[in-house]
């Protein structure tokens, strides 16, 4: 059965017109705004000029968005190390009758809302919370660590925890492709388990990788919920500054870091799909 | 046979899969330089067997050798011994070079010495020139001598093959088994095929080794497993043959004297033990011949039939012959001048033999 080109058309008309009036439209607004001026009680005054983006390269900008980068960074490789042994286990260790419950299992904690994870995080984490508490009741603490909660820590265990499912999926999917008989070709050619995991299982699953990577690093460079609700006033990161920016009525600014943010993923984003197709297999 | 000269020995070899028996107390041994075929129809356990040898499944009971050294708990990647997979298994990130180089490059050789290695194993099957290409874009049979060259460069006490030419369409098997033949006595070590396709084995072994259900049914010299089976597994699955019920009426000076549809046969045993007083025995469908009157020889063995079916197939001819309750196979090849075209259906006719073609089987 061929399709008319009025029938493709007709498919695609839904979902291109949510993409322009619900995507396109407000990026295309905040790009325009980024470049207008802060109206003086709020607002938005419709000259143009870079005065928004010359403002955002000074360093405390600069340094929000290093720190951003950072705990984004530092984010992602955690999620990456400890969802690799998981997405491994599942997929090429369990028993096939359990790997869909196991799978489930792994991101069963998300079908919760995401609000209320936090403040559960929260409520592990503060002062008084069920962390300290423990420690102090065995004895391996004095005093309460102070530290756990409002702090970079907070903000990347948060962080991790939330990420992880866009992680472990990718991960699986490139594993379960794996073929075992793959690896049991390398072993039987001298490999030894190690070096059928560096030689064989991790470049073959390099597109699992890098699109987790992807997944997890991308949100983490722009969150705002987790930052503000873990990492407390000392913690900035992009993402609550640009909202603090919308929220204090600085709309211009808030759209120029915005649209800065986003052309540093589009590179970021360009530089993975340049390396994902750059050692070609299948 | 000195055993310490043999590349491979296996000794009582079990494996079970939960109540499913994949080898039953296996043995067997491959001298250096031969090639033996393992043959059996699919499930009998002979990639189980491979498999065990290579070192990627344990067995439950018995020990394997390979070179006179017991092998049975050293893990895969450190028995001399390496595979060529049924679906060739290349590894896809790598191209021919690589996937050559990969076990040298596990070595830890110089640069220089795998360059040179890797050369010759290329050259060895024909694919020079090969190098920078990737696995997908090769046909069959070139991924099927990457995988050769990738087991042959690292010299092994032994080359283990699993059916490597199942794959194939049947011009390029053919061509890939006089490939095989001439590898293996260019490079002189031992090859162990596992097959089910019987011609191959018949036309590249130096030994066969028939399994079925886990168990060893025979194993010898091609012509010695084709004339000679032991058991009516064997006689029927290498080749075609008709098994029929006999009397044990008298056994003298290593003869036999059997009933065999309503005639008396004298059968040499040829050292075969035989207990009871019935048997089975084989006669192969090209050893009959068909007359229209009985011949007057009495070195011969001589049934009279009525034929139930004829099939032309090209080469030869297929007559189904009904002698008494038993129903016989005779195959004649389509010679110029053979008698073959004035039979018919429904014709009386006479089966013609020599009593050495008749064996006699142990169950």
């Amino acid at each position: 059965m061929r399709e008319t080109n009025a029938n493709r058309w007709l498919l695609l008309a839904p979902s291109a017109l949510w993409l322009l009036l619900f995507f396109l439209l407000p990026l295309g607004l905040i790009v325009v705004m980024s470049f207008a001026e802060r109206g003086l009680y709020g607002g938005v005054r419709w000259t143009f000029g870079l005065w928004n983006y010359r403002q955002a390269m000074a360093p405390l900008y600069l340094w929000v968005y290093g720190r951003s980068f950072a705990l984004a960074a530092v984010t992602t490789a955690l999620c990456l190390v400890v969802s690799y042994p998981v997405a491994y286990y599942i997929a090429l260790r369990a028993d096939p009758k359990w790997k869909n419950l196991l799978l489930v299992l792994s991101i069963l904690p998300f079908w919760t809302s995401f609000l209320l994870r936090t403040y559960a995080w929260m409520f592990l984490l503060r002062v008084e919370g069920f962390v300290n508490t423990t420690l102090l009741a065995l004895g391996v603490i004095e005093r309460p660590i102070s530290w756990l909660l409002y702090s970079d820590f907070a903000v990347v265990i948060g962080q991790v925890y939330g990420e992880l499912p866009f992680m472990i999926l990718p991960l699986y999917v490139a594993l379960e492709r794996v073929d075992v008989r793959v690896m049991e070709a390398a072993m039987d050619l001298g490999a030894n388990r190690r070096q059928v995991f560096w030689r064989i299982v991790l470049p073959l699953t390099r597109p699992g990788i890098i699109t987790g990577i992807v997944l997890v690093f991308i949100p983490s460079l722009g969150a705002f919920i987790t930052p503000d609700l873990l990492g407390g006033a000392k913690s900035a990161m992009i993402g609550t500054v640009i909202q603090n920016q919308f929220v204090q009525r600085n709309q211009p600014m808030g759209s120029a870091l915005s649209v800065l943010l986003v052309v540093v993923v589009l590179a970021l984003l360009w530089i993975a799909s340049r390396t994902a197709r750059s050692r070609r297999g299948r | 046979m000195a055993t310490a000269t043999s590349a491979i020995r296996v000794e009582g070899v079990t494996k079970r899969y939960g109540a499913v028996t994949a080898l039953e107390a296996v043995s067997l041994e491959v001298e250096r330089g031969e090639f033996l075929t393992l043959l059996g129809p699919s499930g009998s356990g002979k990639t189980t067997l491979l498999r065990v040898i290579a070192g990627l499944e344990r067995p439950d009971d018995g020990r394997v050798y390979l070179g006179g050294e017991d092998v049975t708990d050293v893990p895969p990647y450190r028995r001399r011994v390496h595979t060529v997979f049924q679906q060739y298994v290349l590894f896809p990130h790598l191209n021919v070079y690589r996937n050559v180089a990969f076990g040298l490059e596990q070595k830890r050789l110089s640069r220089r010495e795998i360059e040179r290695r890797v050369a010759a194993a290329l050259e060895l099957v024909r694919l020079s020139g090969y190098e920078r290409r990737w696995p997908h874009e090769l046909s069959g049979g070139e991924q099927q001598r990457v995988a050769l060259a990738r087991a042959l460069v690292l010299e092994p006490e032994a080359l283990l093959l699993d059916e490597p030419l199942a794959a194939l369409d049947l011009q390029l098997r053919k061509e890939m088994q006089r490939e095989l033949k001439r590898l293996q006595r260019e490079v002189g070590i031992s090859f162990l095929l596992v097959t089910h396709d019987q011609e191959e084995a018949l036309a590249l072994s130096d030994r066969i080794a028939v399994i079925a259900d886990g168990r060893l049914q025979q194993i010898g010299t091609p012509r010695e497993v084709y004339e000679r089976p032991e058991t009516a597994f064997v006689a029927t699955f290498l080749g075609a043959a008709n098994v029929l019920e006999a009397e044990i009426l008298h056994r003298e000076n290593g003869d036999a004297l059997l009933g065999l549809c309503g005639h008396t046969v004298r059968v040499p045993l040829n050292g075969r033990r035989i207990e009871g007083s019935r048997a089975q025995v084989a006669i192969r469908p090209e050893k009959i011949a068909l007359r229209a009157r009985p011949l007057r020889r009495t070195d011969l063995v001589q049934l009279e039939g009525v034929i139930e079916e004829c099939l032309y197939l090209g080469e030869a001819t297929h007559w189904r012959v009904r002698v008494g309750e038993h129903y016989v196979t005779v195959t004649e090849p389509n010679r110029p001048g053979s008698k073959a075209d004035a039979f018919r259906d429904g014709q009386r006719v006479f089966l013609c033999w020599t009593r050495e073609s008749i064996v006699v089987l142990s169950r």
